[in-house]
């Protein structure tokens, strides 16, 4: 089955390749992997969905939280929570397709982030699922698809779910600065099946 | 100076105290060895180069010992093997490049051991890092898997507190080796040396360590209902300082002890209740008892598939309890029942006071009938029959000794044979590598145990062909001067692939059969005696010889050389389905075939 786990790591060089070691090193293939800034400074967040029998969650968990630099982990696909990703998809468009890829868009509320006389560029945040309905409609409709980026998921808890290993550092507090929250804000409320 | 007057006049200066009561500029390799002395360490093994050489350069102002090794592969060892011995953390330095690389087979057997170690290698500079300098070698990124943690510093400020963040690192919770790789820059550049100031980050004990009331309560009533219990004991007891609560719950309880390898000597050899070692090369009793019980308690040890033989018909009507300090090995091999995660002798501490009263008579009398003409009677008694076993041999070592001594062995049938016939009744007076199971380590790891623990007698068990891999260590014992027993087992074969040979590949003896040097005359080019014995009246005599003479002394027993190591478990086989000794064996009175 596939596992979605949130690590927080100090923010170090050599951390990332710690962690993916361990998923070597443990025989547990990585599906995907997003690494990003968080709430603290010097602290990042990643996202890491892996497959492997249900069972053997602990373990990976006990393990991720030996390397040092680990402050913490939570297997999120285990509780209910927000999961995202983000895919970039470049499309071969000309005049005479571009209004259906538009209305398409609409309908997935996907965003068309660039156009050129040959193609187009499609940008859509939801789950993985939703990424791939679209993929397959563009499939079945005979589009090509030149290029194709996905960021891999990220997952947060719904409620008020806190690191606790971050609480019991005393660590809470919300460094973000105001001025960089304005771009991310929009995303907030976006309503994604 | 003349070589050996260097190396023995290598504790040289007093230590400068002023250094740790005020911060103080001082080098990078200043800086190396301050810390070192300021965590409390007395001996390095190691070997230099360019880019560890401003390093080498300070050694002569600080208080430590500096043991030459012949090869860095020893280095690791004798750290792992000074460690093993004394329970300190043994610290192993090397060179950039191939230096480093050297020491990787050392550091692999110190981590599937869990032994703390510190590991220092010298780097290319910061401003060629990248770059494929000469002998640069991306040593933190090929130790990532077989370190618990390694640092590489760049700078003169950050040694001090990535140094000792490595020993806390090293010895604290499942301990383990760490590598500082330091590059030369680093090491040639000055710094203020704040040895409090660079206190690494208190401990924080694993998030998932669990060993709550409930679990504790779950614990006592399996310990109060359980039939026929066996307590599994492993090296964690040895780690964790439990030995005298893992005494005390075995005591209290009436509960048999059986031992992995590593955990022979956390328990006494000559204790009533400890059955002996379990697993492939365990005596039946031992096996059979563990497949019949009904509650098996592990303590400090993993489950690793020598023990368990087949998974899926281990112990297969028992209760497992294991109470471990890695959260990561419950549930790993084994499914268990109650998981009590922490400090074994924290968590014994909780026990012992509330332990129900059980009479283990029936269970007790059980076993000792399933030993019946499986017990190993005194091999002594055998009459000589011309050939010479190396049962005998360990057997009368262990005699001799008194069963006193520390013995480090390599990796092989001897290996197997020193765990049945010495009986060890001190705790950490059996070195040997277990987890990796590296051929070589003998030697190397004998003499860190002398070095950590000189007035004890070490004795080096090894085979004809693991002691081919390290023994130009000899030539530094006789630097060191350093007094060792060595006993090679000399069987003209790589004698445990033999045996897998003669058991799964029809006798087809392909890269086995092994042609060695004179041992003692090798011995003697190094100015170490020795002696050749054949017979098994020698036996004695030589040990005797080798005990009184004041230097290192080396023994070439050579033995039968199709012996085999009994009783067997084939790969795959259940833990019960022993292949036992066949009844033509000479050494047939010791757990025959029925
Ligand atoms: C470095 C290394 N290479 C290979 C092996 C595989 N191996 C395990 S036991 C053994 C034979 C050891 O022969 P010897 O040292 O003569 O001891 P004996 O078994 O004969 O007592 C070998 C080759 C190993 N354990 N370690
Ligand atoms: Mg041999």
């Amino acid at each position: 089955m596939l596992h979605t786990f949130v690590a927080l790591v100090e923010d170090k060089t050599g951390l990332l390749a710690r962690v993916t070691s361990l998923f070597r090193r443990l025989n547990v293939n990585i599906i995907s992997l997003t690494v990003g800034g968080t709430e603290t400074a010097g602290v990042s967040r990643t996202t890491i969905v892996a497959e492997a029998a249900e069972d053997r969650a602990p373990r990976i968990m006990a393990s991720l939280y030996k390397l040092e630099g680990v402050l913490d982990v939570d297997d999120v696909g285990r509780h209910s929570a927000v999961i995202r990703e983000l895919a970039m998809l470049k499309i071969a468009a000309d005049q005479s397709t571009r209004s259906d890829l538009f209305q398409l868009a609409e309908v997935f509320r996907a965003r068309i982030v660039d156009l050129a006389p040959e193609s187009l560029m499609m940008e859509i945040t939801g789950s993985a699922s939703k990424i791939e309905g679209l993929v397959q409609i563009l499939l079945q409709g005979n589009y090509r698809i030149l290029e194709m980026a996905r960021t891999g998921r990220m997952a947060m808890r719904r409620g008020h779910h806190a690191s606790q290993v971050l609480e019991a550092l005393g660590d809470t507090t919300p460094r973000i600065d105001p001025k960089t929250l304005s771009g991310a804000l929009k995303l907030e409320d976006e309503n994604h099946a | 100076m003349d070589k050996q007057a260097k190396a023995t006049d290598n504790r040289r200066s007093t230590p400068d105290t002023a250094i740790y009561s005020q911060p103080t500029p001082l080098t990078g390799a200043e800086t190396v060895w301050a810390t070192l002395v300021g965590e409390g360490v007395r001996d390095v093994f190691g070997y230099p180069g360019g880019a560890i050489l401003p390093v080498y350069d300070a050694l002569r102002k600080f208080p430590i010992r500096h043991i030459l090794v012949r090869h860095e592969q020893g280095a690791a060892h004798m750290a792992d093997g000074y460690a093993r011995a004394s329970g300190r953390v043994g610290v192993a330095m090397a060179t950039s490049g191939p230096g480093a690389t050297n020491l990787v087979t050392g550091i692999a057997t110190a981590m599937l051991d869990s032994i703390p170690m510190v590991c220092i290698t010298g780097q290319v500079s910061s401003k060629v890092l990248g770059t494929d300098a000469f002998q640069e070698v991306d040593i933190t990124g090929i130790t990532l898997p077989i370190t618990k943690h390694n640092f590489l510093v760049r700078r003169t400020e950050d040694i001090a507190p990535a140094l000792r963040e490595a020993f806390r690192i090293a010895q604290s919770g499942r301990p383990g080796p760490v590598l500082v790789d330091i590059t030369k820059d680093a090491q040639q550049n000055s710094a203020i040396f704040d040895f409090a100031a660079a206190a690494p980050q208190p401990y924080r004990p694993h998030p998932m360590l669990s060993a709550d009331s409930t679990s504790i309560r779950e614990t006592l009533e399996l310990l109060r209902t359980a039939k026929r219990p066996v307590i599994l004991a492993g090296q964690g007891i040895l780690h964790s300082g439990a030995m005298e609560q893992v005494r005390a719950l075995a005591e209290r309880t009436q509960i048999p002890v059986a031992c992995t390898l590593l955990g022979l000597t956390a328990f006494p050899a000559s204790h009533p209740l400890n059955l002996g070692m379990m697993g492939m090369h365990g005596e039946s009793w031992v096996n059979h008892a563990i497949q019949q019980a009904d509650l098996l308690i592990a303590c400090g040890m993993r489950f690793d598939d020598r023990v368990t033989g087949s998974l899926s018909t281990y112990a297969p009507n028992a209760k497992k309890i294991h109470i471990e300090i890695d959260p990561a090995e419950i549930n790993k091999n084994v499914r268990v029942d109650v998981g009590l995660i922490g400090d074994l002798k924290e968590i014994l501490e909780t026990l012992l006071p509330r332990l129900p009263g059980r009479d283990g008579a029936a269970w007790l009398h059980a076993i000792s009938a399933m030993k019946g003409d499986a017990a190993v009677h005194d091999i002594q008694q055998l009459p000589d029959n011309g050939h010479l076993y190396a049962a005998h041999v360990i057997n009368d070592i262990w005699r001799e000794t008194k069963g006193d001594a520390i013995v480090v062995t390599d990796v092989g049938q001897h290996q197997m044979w020193e765990a049945q016939y010495y009986k060890h009744d001190s705790p950490r007076s059996l070195i040997t590598s277990g987890g990796l199971g590296t051929m070589g380590f003998a030697l190397p790891a004998a003499i860190g145990a002398k070095v950590a623990c000189p007035e004890k007698e070490v004795w080096v068990i090894a085979g004809d062909g693991g002691f081919q891999m390290t023994c130009p260590e000899l030539a530094t014992i006789v630097q060191e001067q350093l007094k060792i027993n060595i006993a090679i087992v000399n069987n003209g074969y790589l004698g445990m692939v033999r045996q897998w040979q003669e058991k799964f590949y029809d006798k087809n003896y392909e890269g086995t059969p092994l042609l060695s040097p004179d041992f003692v005359k090798l011995a003697d080019a190094h100015g170490i005696q020795g002696a050749h014995v054949r017979r098994r009246a020698e036996v004695v005599s030589a040990v005797e010889t080798a005990r009184r003479h004041p230097g290192t002394f080396l023994i070439d027993f050579h033995v039968e050389q199709e012996d085999s190591v009994y009783p067997m478990i084939a790969p795959g086989a259940a833990l019960h389905e022993m292949i036992r000794r066949p009844k033509h064996n000479p050494l047939v009175e010791t757990a025959t075939e029925e």
